[in-house]
């Protein structure tokens, strides 16, 4: 829960919003069994927002972002990502996947294939890109971000920060129009949250659509251009950076604020 | 300002460590006789070693190699190492290795045991070894066909269109997936081979043989015996019960009920029964089944009994492999839009697997020491064939020498399985789980 200071002047010039939706989530509702874990969410995404999903642990915002590609299904409500209605349709389903990217928060790299084999695997078995082209697509997003060298080792053998950098190439090679992020910096060492920042910066800085779901203020404050809080499974405020941190309009806002910042 | 006190001008060389440290003295300190309890442990270890070669050695050394019956052997043990004297007899082995190993096999036809055998080891080389060429797979696929013609004879073409049948399942899986959707694919998958098999694989044998014929001397399974037999069985369960014990895995955990609910009672039936019982309805009661006159072989139908039964294991081995993986796994493999035939192939499997070799290898080298209990329906693998060596009136009597060359020759089998899963786990190993 640092407020770690981003030492760099963020380049907004190609963060534009387009009027184009990317997500759509009208009167979404969840249960786990009887518990009701999301609650009349309705909320729009445009084409190049980057907006941070904040709140307290267990107020549903990673179920949130998990409905969007469908490892959480929602059961009441409308979710439309990038065109296309999310339903039991096997088909919709693999086709919002194949376009939006995710970065968990223990990265999930799967540990019996290289770095390069991770980035290369749903390119050449989901879009059908030829092995070679995967490979050189692979080593760009790796060089982006700063770790081609590592492209022959195992996850395993690789530090936290790392890892992560690896997780958000693969998603990258997919070439998505939409990211989501599942508090990726959570599980990390403070040395190592830097750099998984800078890296989501950069992804920021080129248009990337993005939903992130973290505890990262700065990053909130420095990049996103909504920020979204929720608590007990609804959407309690939501209002641009400065707004949100400078004048708070719920209560609930400004305890977490004062909770999160206050030390 | 602290003046430098001492500046080192010259560097050490390295010295050897004290001699107590290392070699062979140091090595006997401290695993032989690091304290009194561990001295006294190391003497009595060094007695029972003793005892048991003195016992043994003698039995070895005296050992008779070439004579027609027990009496023989023993009178030659006498005359050479006096009245009192012990001494084994191998002479049975030497007199009768071929039954043990081919049963009661022409023996003008061990070229194709033999044959099939080499055949089988080229066969299974590039499973087992990643690095071979990957084309050498081609020849996997072809060898059970082969090897049933090389070791049963009859006409060429019986095998082939057996094989046909799975290119035809092949080609309407293709078509029907095209047009209709995964499901009816499977289905057709399924039902155009056994139409094959049941009404086309027969008369088209017959058909091509009458035109272009190449057979073999026909073998019968009654003339199959010995370790022959025992490979047989075992390496087709083997084969076998993998793909059909990680299927009954994947549906073991599966959300369809109806998929699940038969896994289920599949594996807990299976599990809940001796195999000794399978093998005595595949000898016995299967054919009260069978329409009158079915030919339904005797080797085919303990194949698929074996084959059943470590089928059940393996899907718990492997179901234990699938627990074990992080749902993080899944949830990645599905984010990237693979569908859930390709994350288990890709992702899912070759993870689980690898965490369960030493299990399903365990059940393997169970499986294979279990073709022994057919011997008890009347096949006569090398303990059915040991039981009638002992009753023929030159060697009755003899227990340890037969006994023990087939433990021999099993442990052979079984101590290179384990040394392969042990290799296997090694050159999976990335480090991390």
């Amino acid at each position: 829960m640092s407020d770690l200071v981003i030492d760099r002047e963020v380049d907004r010039s190609k963060m534009t919003v387009s009027e184009e939706k990317a997500v759509e989530m009208i009167d979404v509702n969840k249960w786990y069994g009887s518990f009701h874990v999301l609650r009349d969410i309705n909320m729009t995404v445009h084409r190049g927002e980057r907006i941070v999903i904040c709140g307290p642990s267990g107020s549903g915002k990673s179920t949130l972002i998990r409905c969007i590609n469908r490892l959480e299904e929602h059961q009441a409500g409308r979710i439309v990502v990038l065109g296309t209605e999310l339903t039991s349709d096997l088909k919709n389903i693999e086709k919002i996947r194949r376009d939006v990217g995710m970065v968990f928060q223990h990265f999930n790299l799967f540990p019996h294939l290289t770095v390069l084999e991770n980035c290369t695997l749903a390119p050449i078995w989901v879009r059908k890109v030829p092995r070679k082209e995967a490979e050189e697509t692979a080593m760009h997003f790796l060089e982006k971000v700063k770790i081609p060298e590592q492209a022959d080792k195992y996850p395993g053998q690789l530090s936290g920060g790392q890892q992560q950098r690896v997780a958000i190439a693969r998603a990258l090679c997919m070439q998505p129009q939409l990211m989501l992020f599942d508090e990726p910096t959570s599980a990390l060492d403070p040395e190592m949250i830097k750099e998984v920042l800078d890296t989501m910066i950069e992804l920021a800085e080129e248009g990337m659509t993005m939903l992130v779901v973290t505890h990262e203020m700065g990053f909130a404050r420095q990049v996103a251009n909504r920020v979204v809080f929720m608590d007990a499974g609804q959407i309690v405020e939501e209002a641009d950076p400065e707004t949100f941190f400078t004048s708070p309009k719920s209560d609930r806002t400004k305890l977490f604020l004062s909770q999160i910042l206050g030390h | 300002m602290a003046e430098t006190t001492y500046v080192r001008t010259e560097m050490l060389p390295p010295k050897p460590p004290p001699p107590s440290q290392t070699g062979v003295v140091g090595w006997m300190r401290e695993n032989l006789f690091d304290g009194w309890k561990n001295t006294l442990l190391t003497l009595v270890a060094l007695y029972v070693v003793y005892a048991l070669l003195s016992a043994a050695l003698p039995w070895f050394l005296h050992a008779v190699w070439d004579a027609d019956s027990l009496n023989e052997c023993r009178e030659v043990i006498k005359a050479s190492w006096g009245p009192e004297a012990d001494g084994a007899c191998f002479a049975v082995i030497r007199d009768r290795w071929h039954q043990m190993l081919y049963g009661f096999y022409p023996q003008e036809l061990y070229w194709r045991p033999n044959l099939a055998f080499v055949l089988m080891l080229v066969a299974l080389s590039p499973v087992l070894f990643p690095n071979l060429p990957r084309r050498m797979l081609l020849f996997s696929l072809v060898y059970p066909f082969l090897g049933y013609w090389l070791l049963w004879g009859g006409t060429m073409w019986a095998p082939v269109s057996w094989a046909l049948g799975f290119v035809l399942g092949y080609f309407a899986f293709v078509i029907v997936n095209d047009r209709g959707g995964t499901i009816l694919a499977a289905i057709a998958a399924v039902i155009v081979p056994l139409l094959w098999w049941f009404f086309g694989a027969g008369p088209f044998a017959d058909l091509v043989q009458s035109l272009i014929p190449i057979s073999l001397t026909d073998v019968e399974s009654r003339q199959f015996g010995g370790f022959m037999l025992s490979v047989t069985i075992g390496i087709t369960g083997i084969v076998g019960s993998l793909p059909l014990g990680i299927i009954l895995a994947l549906g073991r955990q599966s959300n369809l009920l109806m998929v699940k609910s038969l896994s289920v009672g599949f594996i807990e039936f299976i599990r809940g029964v001796p195999l000794i019982t399978l093998l005595f309805v595949a000898s016995t009661l299967l054919n009260i089944f069978m329409p009158p006159g079915t030919n339904f072989d005797i080797i085919l139908r303990v194949v698929i009994m074996v084959t059943l039964f470590s089928a059940a294991y393996v899907a718990e081995v492997v179901r234990g492999g699938l627990a074990a993986l992080p749902k993080g796994q899944y949830e990645a493999a599905a984010a990237l839009g693979l569908d859930y035939w390709k994350s288990m192939r890709l992702v899912i499997l070759p993870q689980a697997l690898k965490i369960a070799i030493p299990g399903i290898v365990s059940t393997f080298i169970g499986l294979f020491k279990d073709t022994t209990l057919v011997s008890i329906i009347g096949l006569m693998d090398p303990i059915g064939l040991t039981n009638a060596i002992r009753a023929n009136a030159e060697w009755q009597g003899i227990i340890w020498e037969l006994y023990g060359f087939v433990a021999l020759v099993f442990w052979i089998f079984c101590f290179s399985m384990s040394r392969y899963s042990m290799y296997l786990e090694s050159r999976l190993e990335t480090g991390h789980r």
